[in-house]
Parts: structure tokens; C-alpha cells; sequence
């Protein structure tokens, strides 16, 4: 048939955007925070990076063949997933358990609840939440320096110690942590580039690094200083920008991800405070995930016309 | 089920109606004592002698045992044969008794247990309840090795208490532990599923009497939906 004659499903009128298109976005933003751990951590982060990215596109592909699907590799999906995934990882981390916790992001995750568009959860952090339990080495051979930390938590270890690191340090990214998560400098130039583009709004990075901001002020004896060092320290800058902000695992809603956001920040405040985990944001962001339906459910916007009185 | 020989009676507890990835019952004891492959053989093989034992003793009683009180009673009969269970563990293997601790009592309230004596045992002459029994408990058991196998290969590195020397770097810790007994379980049950697709009984061949939240549904939802079975 002429292609012309088709009559598609309503909406007819289509932006031009597509998933690709915004995944795409996604690994562009995230290009200056490579740089700079790159620059920090060393050329093994590269390394890193690739094994999962390539090790996240393959899983997806063989399942898709396995299973007889329709091939879904070329959405890039599957590559911003394997690209968190190794930003959330310290640069040191063995390339076998990059390479499991791929596996786990892509086959457990996405694939077995139906691929893209389907995760309960979001693949990355989910990922990065099971090699923090799983590798209990990975953790702590992270980072040579310091002892008892787990992923990037270096400079909050350090403030509950009584040391303040200097602000400036963390706004460059100068502290032990995870090879993307360090630097928020890099994080923030990729946050604009994010909201220029109109791939995320601001609701959920804004109101959750808020939350923590605000918490942390009042814990910390009403310090700006330690309070802004809290914000930009651990993963919460990555985690805020890239992992909250999933279509598929946060609510719809204005109302819904500013709900999300500061759910997600009392958690993360919460576990870093009261926690035996120097740092939550991975933690708070996946219960969050599990709550999105229940969020959006909650916050639903009235169509036009329901409700009213019959007449 | 229709095909009433003998042999498939037992063999159906092995796969097809496997207790713990098909019917999921037994969830519980599953989950705790699959971290390593001496406990689970052993709490798979304790409750399989009850399950047999209680079987045949309920299904010798079937015709006695009034209507109203048939729960009290089954509870009765399974308890006792716990209790010898037990003090045979603790007397000949103390080693397991104190590995399973407090699940080993509590096979007491395992859920296939007294599901196979009121699905099952209640209805049926002694010959195929004591199969039913020997095959559910031999499909609890193999479900419970399966899972601690993967569980102690790959989460610790041995096989029943010996050490897997190449494997000692690639622990992967998080399969020992709670959170990964549960990914361990929804993974198999997947895979049971995938090989039994279509083979499978559906929910209403239990009927209603046999769902174990049929005291709080009033809706027989899966009864319309699933048809005419």
C-alpha cells in the first residue's frame, strides 16, 4: 500500500523524537563526567566503561535472539545502561564482576520483564545496588587510601569524621568514589545539556538533591558549607540526574516526581545519617522505582470532564 | 487430574507439579535453609519422610476424621511425626539438627505438607497418597538442592561443605544471603515455568478448596477466568 494512504494511531502529529534519539542525549550528557574521571582515576576507567557497555549491548542481544524477539540493540538503551552502570563503578573494580553485573542489569532487570519500557526498576542502579552486596571486596579495594567505605562515600565518611573536605576539591572531584560520580562539575554541565534538550525536567534532580541539601543543613548544625559538600559528595549528583530521572521508573507527573524526588532524598538522608551504609542514594532511588506506580496512581491528573455530576 | 496411574501420581511432584516452583508452597523453609547443600538435602529428606508418614496416617483416617475438625487434626498427626523426625536428627545427626535449627519444628506448618494431606491424602486410598507423598517430598527435595547448589557454588564457592578452590575468586556473596535466595527462587520458578509452559496444571484444577487464600477471596476470579477445566 502507498505509504502516504496509512492511517496510523492517534497522535498523529510526531516530534521527531525518538528513543534513540534520547538516549543519545543521555550519553552525551554524560561525556564530561567520563572525562573527568577519566582524568582523576586513570585510563582504566575507559576500560571499565567498555567492558560494561559492550558486555550490557551483547547480553541484550543474545537474549533478544534467544528468546526471538525483535532486536531492540540499536534503541542505544542498552548502552546508556552498560555507560551508568560503569560510572557508578570505583575504576579499580575486577572486569569479571563488570561483566556479572551487566548480566544482572540487562538479562534480570530489563529482559526478563519484558525489555525496554517494561522494567519494574531501573537496570543501572539496580546493578549497581546488587554489586555493592555481592562484592563486598569491590567496595572496599575501591579505594586504597581509605578503609571503611563503600562506593563514593569517601567524603562523607570524612565529614562524619570531623574533617570537612574543601568544597572545592568536591566540586572538581578530587575524592575516592566511583569513576562518574565525583566530580559535579561535570555532573551539573551534564544536567544542563539534559534539561536544554528537554530530555528531563527539573523536577526530580532539583527536589531530591533539595530534600538532602535541607536535611543536611539542619543535621549539620546549620553549616552551608557541610551542607553543600553533603550535596556534591557520594553518588547522589549522578544519581539525582541520570538515575532518577528514568522514564520508565519515575512517576509521569509534575506533582508525582517532585513526591518522588523528596521521598528519595529523606531516604538517602535517612540511611547516610542512621544507615550502616555510608551512603543510600542507590538505595533510595530503587524503593522509590518500586513506589512510581503507587505515585502515579496517587497523582493523576483529572481528565477533563470525569467526575462531574450527571445531568 | 485425569491420569490416575500410580506412577504419575509420584512423578508429578518432581516437575510438573513441583511444590516449591509450581505450586509454591514451602516458601519459608526454601528460602532459609537453601544456603548450603548437607542443610537443604537434609531438611528435603525430613520433610519427606513426614509427608509420607502423615499421608498414609490421614489417608488411613480419611473416613473417620469428621469434616469440621479435619485441619486440628492433621496438624495433630503431622506434629507427631515431626517430633519423632526430629529427635531421630538429633540423635543421629547433630551436626544437621543444629544446621536447621528451628525450621526443622516448623516443618510442622509447612505448607505442603498440609496441603498434600487436604488436597490429596483426604481423597485418596493410602497406596497412591504414600506415592503422592514419597513424590512431592522427592520434588521438595530436588527443589531445595537445586536451589543451594547454585547458592553455595557460586555464592561461597563450595559443594556441601568442600571447598571449590578455582571458584574462590569468583564469589559472588550476594546469592548466600537473603535478597539473593529470593533472586535465585524467582529465577528457577521462571525456568520451571518455561519447561512445563502449557504442561502445567492451571489455578482451577485446584478448585477453589485447594487455593490457600480461598478463606479471603469471595470472587472466584480465577475460577471465570481460567474456564472450564
Amino acid at each position: 500500500m502507498n505509504e502516504k494512504l496509512k492511517l496510523s494511531v492517534s497522535p498523529h502529529i510526531h516530534s521527531g523524537r525518538s528513543t534513540q534519539r534520547i538516549m543519545l542525549d543521555v550519553l552525551i550528557a554524560l561525556l564530561p563526567a567520563t572525562v573527568a574521571g577519566t582524568i582523576i582515576f586513570g585510563l582504566r576507567s575507559l576500560l571499565v566503561i567498555a567492558v560494561c557497555m559492550a558486555s550490557c549491548v551483547l547480553f541484550e542481544m543474545l537474549f533478544n535472539l534467544i528468546v526471538k524477539k525483535e532486536q531492540t540493540v540499536s534503541d542505544l538503551s542498552a548502552a546508556v545502561t552498560g555507560f551508568l552502570l560503569a560510572l557508578n563503578l570505583p575504576a579499580t573494580v575486577e572486569i569479571w564482576q563488570c561483566v556479572i553485573g551487566s548480566l544482572f542489569a540487562i538479562v534480570v532487570v530489563k529482559c526478563l520483564f519484558g525489555g525496554i519500557g517494561c522494567n519494574v526498576v531501573n537496570p543501572a542502579i539496580t546493578a549497581r545496588v546488587f554489586m555493592l552486596i555481592a562484592f563486598g571486596s569491590m567496595a572496599t579495594s575501591a579505594f586504597p587510601t581509605v578503609v571503611d567505605t563503600v562506593a563514593g562515600a569517601t567524603p562523607l565518611v570524612e565529614v562524619h569524621g570531623g574533617r570537612t573536605p574543601a568544597l572545592i576539591d568536591v566540586f572538581l572531584g578530587l575524592t575516592g568514589g566511583t569513576i562518574g560520580e565525583t566530580c559535579a562539575l561535570a555532573l551539573l554541565i551534564g544536567f544542563v545539556y539534559l534539561l536544554v534538550r528537554r530530555v528531563i525536567t527539573w523536577h526530580i534532580p532539583v527536589s531530591l538533591v533539595g530534600c538532602v541539601f535541607v536535611f543536611s543543613f539542619f543535621m549539620e548544625g546549620f553549616n552551608v558549607i557541610d551542607a553543600l559538600v553533603l550535596v556534591m559528595s557520594g553518588g547522589l549528583l549522578i544519581g539525582a540526574i541520570f538515575m532518577a530521572t528514568d522514564y520508565v521508573t519515575s512517576p509521569a507527573t509534575a506533582w508525582g516526581k517532585i513526591i518522588f524526588g523528596v521521598g528519595a532524598g529523606l531516604i538517602t538522608c535517612l540511611i547516610r545519617y542512621f544507615g550502616t551504609y555510608p551512603e543510600g542514594v542507590s538505595f533510595a532511588i530503587l524503593f522509590m522505582n518500586i513506589l512510581t506506580p503507587y505515585i502515579d496512581s496517587w497523582t493523576r491528573h483529572k481528565v477533563f470532564g470525569e467526575g462531574g455530576a450527571a445531568k | 487430574m485425569k491420569n490416575n496411574g500410580n506412577l504419575s501420581v509420584m512423578l508429578k511432584g518432581l516437575i510438573k507439579e513441583n511444590p516449591v516452583f509450581v505450586l509454591i508452597l514451602g516458601t519459608c523453609p526454601t528460602l532459609a535453609t537453601t544456603t548450603n547443600v548437607e542443610g537443604a538435602f537434609g531438611m528435603g529428606i525430613a520433610a519427606l519422610v513426614v509427608l509420607v508418614c502423615s499421608n498414609i496416617l490421614i489417608s488411613l483416617l480419611r473416613k473417620v476424621i469428621p469434616d469440621s475438625v479435619r485441619i486440628p487434626c492433621y496438624i495433630v498427626i503431622i506434629a507427631a511425626f515431626v517430633t519423632i523426625v526430629q529427635m531421630l536428627v538429633q540423635a543421629f545427626f547433630p551436626s544437621l539438627y543444629d544446621m536447621l535449627g528451628v525450621y526443622l519444628p516448623l516443618i510442622t506448618v509447612n505448607c505442603i505438607i498440609l496441603g498434600r494431606a487436604e488436597l490429596f491424602a483426604s481423597k485418596n486410598p493410602i497406596t497412591k497418597s504414600a506415592l503422592d507423598g514419597l513424590g512431592m517430598g522427592a520434588g521438595f527435595t530436588l527443589a531445595l538442592c537445586a536451589m543451594a547448589v547454585i547458592r553455595e557454588v557460586f555464592g561461597n564457592a563450595s559443594f556441601a561443605g568442600i571447598a571449590i578452590p578455582f571458584l574462590e575468586p569468583y564469589k559472588i556473596a550476594i546469592l548466600v544471603k537473603a535478597p539473593g535466595g529470593m533472586l535465585v527462587y524467582g529465577m528457577l520458578i521462571a525456568l520451571v515455568y518455561v519447561i512445563t509452559r502449557g504442561k502445567a496444571p492451571k489455578k482451577t484444577s485446584f478448585s477453589c478448596e485447594g487455593c490457600p487464600s480461598a478463606g479471603n477471596c469471595h470472587t472466584g476470579a480465577c475460577l471465570e477466568k481460567g474456564g472450564e477445566q
